[in-house]
C-alpha cells in the first residue's frame, strides 16, 4: 500500500514538459553552475594543499594549473562562480520581494549573462597580464 | 488547558493549527535561512576570494606563503572556505532532494554529500593555516 502511495506522489521538476525560457534556463544554469562549483572546490583543495605540502606537489599543481587543459578548467570555473554570484544577486533580489514582474525578470535575466561573462572576460585578462 | 492522556505537554485541541518546534521538516527553514545566510557572507567574500586569487597569479610557493602570512588575508580565505562549505552543503542536499528519488540511494548521497564537504573544508583549512605559518 505504502509503495503505491510513494508512486503516486507528485514529484518535481517536470523539467522535459515545459518549452524553454530565459529565466528557466538560467534558473537550470544556477544549478548546474553550483554543481559544478561544488566540484571545483577540488581544484582549490588541490592547490592549497599541494602549496602546504611542499615544493614538489606545488610544482605539479602549478604545471596542471599552467596547462591548455588547467586553464580551460579555471575559465569555466570562473565563468560557473560569476554565473553563480550574479545569479545569487538576482535570488537576493527576489527574496527581498522585487523585480517578479514580466520585463524586470527579463532584464534580471539578461543581466546575470551580461555581467557574468564580461566579468569572466575582465578577471582572466587580468590574470594573463598578472603572469 | 486541557491535558490528555498522551502527556502533559500534549495539548488535546489545535494540533493542525500549531507547529511545535521545527515541525514536520524538522530543519527546513533553518536550511532556507542558512542558504541565505551563506548567501550573502559569498557575495562580499567571493570577491575577496577572486582578489587573493588574482595576487596569487605567478608567484612561487615561497611568494605564496608571504601572501598567507597576511592575517587579513589567511581570514577572509577561512571565511570564504567555511561560508562556501555550509553553501554547497547545502545546495547539494536539494538537488539530491530534488533528483533522487530512491530512498536507498538519497541517504547514502546525503552522507556522501555531507563526508565531502566536511572532508575538503577541513583539507583547506589547514592549508590555509599551514600557509600562513600558525
Amino acid at each position: 500500500m505504502n509503495e503505491i502511495i510513494e508512486k503516486r506522489r507528485p514529484l518535481s521538476p517536470h523539467l522535459s514538459i515545459y518549452r524553454p525560457m530565459l529565466t528557466m534556463v538560467m534558473s537550470i544554469a544556477h544549478r548546474m553552475t553550483g554543481g559544478a562549483l561544488y566540484v571545483g572546490t577540488l581544484l582549490l583543495v588541490w592547490y592549497l594543499v599541494a602549496a602546504a605540502s611542499g615544493e614538489g606537489a606545488f610544482a605539479a599543481v602549478s604545471w596542471f594549473m599552467g596547462s591548455i587543459l588547467g586553464q580551460l578548467i579555471l575559465l569555466g570555473f570562473t565563468f560557473a562562480l560569476l554565473h553563480h554570484f550574479f545569479g545569487g544577486v538576482r535570488h537576493f533580489i527576489w527574496d527581498m520581494g522585487y523585480g517578479f514582474g514580466h520585463p524586470m525578470r527579463e532584464w534580471l535575466a539578461w543581466g546575470t549573462l551580461i555581467c557574468s561573462a564580461t566579468f569572466t572576460v575582465v578577471i582572466f585578462a587580468a590574470a594573463h597580464f598578472l603572469k | 488547558m486541557a491535558h490528555g492522556i498522551i502527556g502533559d505537554n500534549v495539548p488535546v485541541r489545535g494540533t493542525t493549527r500549531r507547529v511545535r518546534y521545527l515541525g514536520a521538516a524538522k530543519s527546513g527553514t533553518r536550511d532556507v535561512w542558512l542558504m541565505r545566510l551563506t548567501s550573502v557572507a559569498l557575495l562580499l567574500l567571493a570577491i575577496a576570494f577572486i582578489w587573493i586569487v588574482l595576487t596569487l597569479i605567478g608567484k612561487d610557493l615561497a611568494g605564496v606563503r608571504a601572501v598567507f602570512s597576511h592575517p587579513p588575508v589567511a581570514i577572509l580565505m577561512l571565511l570564504f572556505i567555511l561560508a562556501s562549505i555550509v553553501h554547497m552543503k547545502l545546495g547539494m542536499q536539494a538537488i539530491i532532494d530534488d533528483y533522487v528519488h530512491s530512498m536507498h540511494l538519497k541517504e547514502w548521497a546525503l552522507i556522501a554529500n555531507i563526508f565531502f564537504c566536511i572532508g575538503t573544508g577541513v583539507a583547506a583549512v589547514f592549508a590555509v593555516l599551514k600557509l600562513g605559518g600558525l
